[in-house]
């Protein structure tokens, strides 16, 4: 390593070079608002419909445990299940191929699909531990507010998104900024279906649909011809600032409530 | 009346329906997982199978044959690798985590809040992005290729404090600090021989969740033990079941697989109430 001391990394590799940083940064984001939208809509579903009281379901507690359980299970080893599963060789590829709706290849080659398979691991491995924690939120507010709704005559609907919603607004932020922030570090899923180099054509540049900002980083710590721990820093701090943002931002919207 | 009961059952048949669905989507990968790791690898790539085959030994047998004939790690080290740093790494978090905790609570000392702001701002600082850093420190301290710089860092676990002092508001009264101090107890006596006790509940919960991440972790022992194949851990075994051999032999990967899954699905229907009921309390933090 060299002692030497400047912003030659930045100039080179952040506002200039090949745009790299911007393509993963892009690609980062863009994997978790597709997990994170539907996977916050299905959570405040599931939570509003275990804690409605007019229309009570059993086996509640099994449904928790069960949703839950893929958020536990190793990580890597879910990316090389579903890996498996839709490999060129895989189980689910000789089905989608016996139905017609994919060739030889397989579709993780192709880049939306290894895209959208990323996106929904996260959101299949996520959704039953923020529905845990919404359904906790929900039993927290008071109830005397639903009654005083029901005695005004107020539908379920109605109390939801007027009583629920916005009372539940502090646990939604903390949600939404851990989930974040968690999925500003996307590592393992994409970095095990990054084979292959799937892209997405966006506005004329060809973008790599599985490299996310951390695998970026990672490159250049390898071991091997590409090492650059200068490159991989530089990108590091780019990578801290916008987490930094978006804690900020988070801070700025608790405060309000004070 | 009875048009409005049929409207709820109708509902609540439907919110049952999704339910299900809901659960099947969580359990049927697990389910291929497990009737595939007995399937011999052409059966597998014919499609889904519902019903087990007899190939698990064989599948076992190979996988074991390909480690020992490869230089890579064996399925048995990586899992006892993974436990070596998983054990001390969670003790020490929660120990160090509830230590810290009740220092915050129990003394009032010049810059306990910005000690305390301190540690919160940490929180939003994950590893991924200092591991540059933690490189060089490894390689000025020699660590770098042991399991020290995975197992160290783990003391400072600020999410961890945060829960703790949580818990403390509420579940450590300060009366019975003082009272064992008046009764002539050292202070660090106190602490593990009063606090800890009653810190008890909280400490297991975060022990579960601080297991659980240290368990599963790929990313920092991917970088640190790099170079040393012995030492590999159990999600790094699994990233090289994957991408071993280009002639996939799916049968050894699924029994691969299906080892690693085996212990935490176990201990996950064991523990559940307690993670579950531990998931929920960590949402509601404010």
């Amino acid at each position: 390593m060299t002692t030497e001391f400047g912003f030659g990394n930045y100039a080179n590799y952040v506002f200039a070079g090949n745009g790299e940083i911007w393509q993963a940064i892009f690609i980062t984001i863009g994997l978790w608002l597709l997990n994170f939208i539907p996977q916050i809509l299905l959570s405040l579903l599931l939570a509003a419909w275990f804690t409605d009281i007019h229309c009570k379901l059993k086996g509640q507690g099994a449904y928790k445990v069960i949703m839950y359980m893929p958020n536990i299970i190793t990580a890597a080893t879910i990316a090389v299940l579903f890996y498996s599963l839709f490999d060129v060789h895989g189980s689910m590829t000789a089905v989608l191929r016996a139905l017609g709706l994919c060739g030889e290849n397989g579709i993780l080659l192709h880049g939306w699909w290894s895209f959208g398979i990323i996106a929904f691991i996260q959101f299949w491995m996520w959704y039953g531990n923020t529905m845990i924690v919404l359904i906790a939120g929900i039993m927290g507010i008071n109830p005397a507010l639903y009654e005083a709704g029901m005695v005004d005559g107020a539908t379920a609907r109605q109390m939801f998104f007027k009583i629920t919603v916005p009372l539940l607004k502090p646990i939604l932020q903390f949600t939404m900024v851990t989930s974040a922030i968690g999925g500003l570090q996307m590592y393992d899923i994409p970095q095990l279906f990054n084979e292959g180099s799937p892209v997405i054509n966006i506005a004329g540049a060809n973008v790599l649909s599985t490299r996310t900002v951390v695998m970026l980083i990672k490159s250049y710590i390898n071991a091997g011809a590409g090492q650059n721990y200068g490159r991989a820093a530089a990108y590091s701090v780019v990578l801290f600032i916008i987490t930094l943002v978006v804690s900020m931002i988070f801070y700025k919207l608790t405060a309000e409530k004070n | 009346m009875i048009s409005s009961k049929s409207k709820v059952s109708g509902t609540k048949i439907f919110r049952y329906v999704v339910c299900i669905l809901l659960c099947i989507l969580a359990i049927f990968p697990f389910y291929v997982l497990i009737i595939n790791s007995t399937l011999p690898s052409n059966t597998i790539k014919q499609g889904i199978h519902m019903l087990p085959g007899t190939n698990f030994i064989a599948n076992y047998k190979s996988l074991m044959l390909k480690s020992s004939m490869t230089s890579s790690v064996s399925l048995w080290r990586a899992l006892f690798n993974s436990l070596i740093v998983t054990v001390p790494t969670t003790v020490l978090q929660v120990y160090f985590a509830t230590l810290t905790a009740y220092g915050l609570t129990v003394y009032q000392f010049k810059g306990r809040d910005q000690a305390w702001a301190f540690i919160y701002a940490i929180m939003m600082i994950p590893t991924q992005v200092s591991i540059v850093g933690l490189i060089k420190v490894c390689d000025l301290t020699g660590m770098y290729g042991t399991y020290w710089p995975l197992i160290i860092p783990a003391m400072a676990a600020p999410t961890t404090v945060y829960f703790m002092k949580q818990y403390m508001a509420s579940g450590l009264s300060v009366e019975i600090i003082e009272a064992a101090r008046i009764d002539g107890s050292g202070e660090f006596q106190t602490f593990n021989t009063i606090a800890l006790p009653l810190m008890k509940p909280a400490m297991a919960t975060q022990a579960i969740f601080a297991f659980v991440a240290s368990w599963n972790n790929l990313y920092t022992p991917s970088i640190l033990l790099a170079t040393e194949r012995d030492l590999a851990t159990m999600p790094m075994f699994i990233e090289g079941l994957k991408s071993n051999d280009k002639q996939r032999d799916y049968g050894e990967i699924y029994a691969g697989m299906f080892i690693t899954v085996l212990p935490i699905l176990v201990a996950y229907l064991l523990l559940s109430k307690y993670i579950v009921a531990g998931v929920a309390l960590g949402g509601v933090k404010e």
